[in-house]
């Protein structure tokens, strides 16, 4: 699904003393199947700016497009429902939303408020716990006897049951440990691949956004700060060190060693260990000829 | 829904209001409740709402503000007007709309206690706008000490008061957070009959609750790791202290109850 926002603003509690801009005037676009990462700091506006993609907040200024649907700033919605059939959000710690007596039931809760029937529901439902990989025998289980990370996996599966055109998610990964990080991420990234999903990750980890994301947005102060892909975005450093964002360890790597030998190392998602190797080589190949 | 209900909500505009000691407060509008009942002509009522407006705008909380936050207890107000006006049947008649008799008495009444409200409802609020809940508390627990001779257990109170208020707007957020989580999974709360929507308050209740039990939990265990004790020889960060600022309240006081018994019919 296309995305675009049109002069986007969006005010919390406007004509009272707590009134507050979080949105600013956003005006960009996200292609169909893309994967983009939305990165700022603190309090940029990232959560607001999702909150929009399903018409959960409405711009109080502007318009915005998703594929067909058109929410636009004093204009009543009807096609909401539509919209949150198509449009998938895994909130922070989604395992807060589970209330179901078993896992089954609770990932077939979305599928139901969206009327799909039964024998579908029992076909997403099966296909959404073998995508997060968790053990076909938990379906019976209820959710709060799971471990966290289960709960996690439960929690995504209740989303991608809708099955979903758009993917939105909110830190992901938080709270998880490193390697729990790894699977929940290399599996969005599988399911964006498998299914043509557009997928939009909002993160604070400048490493996934580097390694998922072929398209960034920044964020600062409700604005949009910068756009573009990850190797231009992460090549102005001065410009991130500016809204207190840090260059992921890999690129950073790369800008001291073309400072440091004149060397332009190619990026194709090698890790740091792989580059020092190809860094040496280089270095002592260069040396061999004088 | 919680935007347009004011009362309950903290303002830090750092008015004289605000720099009182908050027993100070709830004290001078305990006796100010109980005055209001002694006004009875139209002076009197003007003196003590003199004393409302005067506190409000001195509070520097915008007056627009708080009359729009007053909104739901308007209502209220003209409800219990129109009550008398079409009850009372005493005096002679004012006037008579579609065949029905209005009495002056009704109209006096009826304004009287309308403005009653109006102004314990104003006075009241102005108390949380510009006090917050850990003050309240605090003073609550001061004015209650007392108490404490007969084994009334004071501190504890004040402590479930603080706990319970401190944690109405992380509920509160929880609760949206929620309720966003489980609307972007297709529940309508919203639209739908009356059934429907009890029902889908079930997905948005059992979270709160799961997590309300969490807090609790993670609460205690942070209080006893660091050795919390409450009650006997607990000393305080902030000490509530009355000033000068208090002391010309309550002259300000006194006189408002000398000029109210002086306009009394």
């Amino acid at each position: 699904m296309h995305i675009s926002f049109e002069h986007v603003s969006y005010t919390y509690q406007p004509n009272s003393p707590f009134e507050h801009k979080a949105l600013n005037d956003m005006t960009f676009s996200i292609e169909s199947g893309s994967f983009v990462a939305v990165i700022g700091h603190t309090g940029s506006g990232k959560s607001t700016l999702i909150q929009h993609l399903n018409g959960l907040l409405q711009p109080t200024e502007g318009k915005i497009h998703l594929g067909d649907y058109t929410i636009e700033a004093g204009v009543k919605n009807k096609h909401l429902r539509e919209l949150r059939e198509n449009v998938g959000v895994v909130f922070q710690y989604p395992e807060h939303q589970l209330f179901e007596e078993t896992v089954a039931k609770d990932i077939a809760f979305g599928p139901q408020n969206f009327g799909v029937p039964q024998e579908e529901i029992e076909r997403r439902t099966k296909a959404a716990v073998k995508a997060t990989k968790l053990p076909e025998d938990l379906l019976d289980r209820s959710p709060f006897d799971l471990s966290g990370g289960q709960m996690r996996r439960v929690a995504i599966s209740g989303v991608l049951a809708m099955d979903p055109k758009v993917l939105v998610l909110d830190e992901p990964t938080a709270g998880l440990d490193p390697s729990g990080q790894k699977e929940v991420m290399d599996m969005f990234y599988d399911l964006h691949h498998e299914k043509g999903l557009t997928t939009i990750l909002v993160t604070h980890s400048m490493e996934d956004a580097l390694a998922y994301a072929d398209y960034i947005l920044i964020m600062n102060h409700g604005e949009l700060y910068k756009e573009g892909t990850p190797l231009d975005i992460f090549r102005q450093k001065e410009d991130l060190e500016q809204v207190q964002l840090d260059v992921p360890e890999v690129i950073a790597f790369l800008s001291k060693a073309e400072k440091e030998y004149g060397i332009n190392l190619e990026y194709k998602g090698q890790t740091i260990a792989e580059l020092a190797k190809e860094l040496a080589r280089k270095v002592r190949g260069g040396s061999d000829h004088e | 829904m919680s935007s347009s209900l004011i009362i309950g909500q903290y303002i830090p505009t750092d008015s004289v209001i605000h720099r009182l000691d908050p027993r100070s407060k709830i004290a001078i509008i305990f006796f100010y409740v109980v005055i209001v009942f002694f006004a009875n002509s139209v002076m009197s009522y003007g003196v003590l709402a003199l004393f409302a407006v005067g506190s409000a705008l001195l509070s520097r909380v915008p007056f627009r503000y708080i009359m729009k936050g007053l909104k739901p207890v308007w209502f209220l107000i003209v409800f219990t007007f129109l009550l008398h006006l079409f009850v009372t049947r005493e005096g002679d008649v004012a006037f008579s709309i579609f065949g029905w008799d209005v009495y002056r008495e009704g109209l006096v009444q009826g304004g009287a206690i309308s403005l009653r409200f109006f102004l314990l409802i104003l006075v009241t609020s102005l108390l949380t706008l510009t006090t917050t809940p850990i003050e309240i508390t605090d003073a609550i627990e001061e004015l209650l000490g007392p108490l404490k001779k007969v084994k009334f257990p004071v501190h504890e109170l004040a402590l479930m008061m603080s706990i319970s208020l401190r944690f109405i707007p992380t509920l509160m957020q929880e609760t949206e957070k929620i309720s966003k989580a489980q609307a972007s999974r297709g529940v309508d709360f919203r639209t739908g009959t009356l059934k429907d929507r009890v029902k889908a308050i079930v997905p948005l209740l059992v979270p709160l609750f799961v997590s309300a039990f969490k807090r609790a939990e993670e609460l205690a265990m942070a209080m006893e790791a660091r050795g919390y004790q409450g009650g006997e020889g607990r000393t305080k960060l902030r000490e509530l202290r009355i000033s000068k600022l208090d002391i010309s309240l309550y002259v300000l006081f006194a006189l408002l109850v000398i000029a109210l018994f002086m306009t009394r019919s």
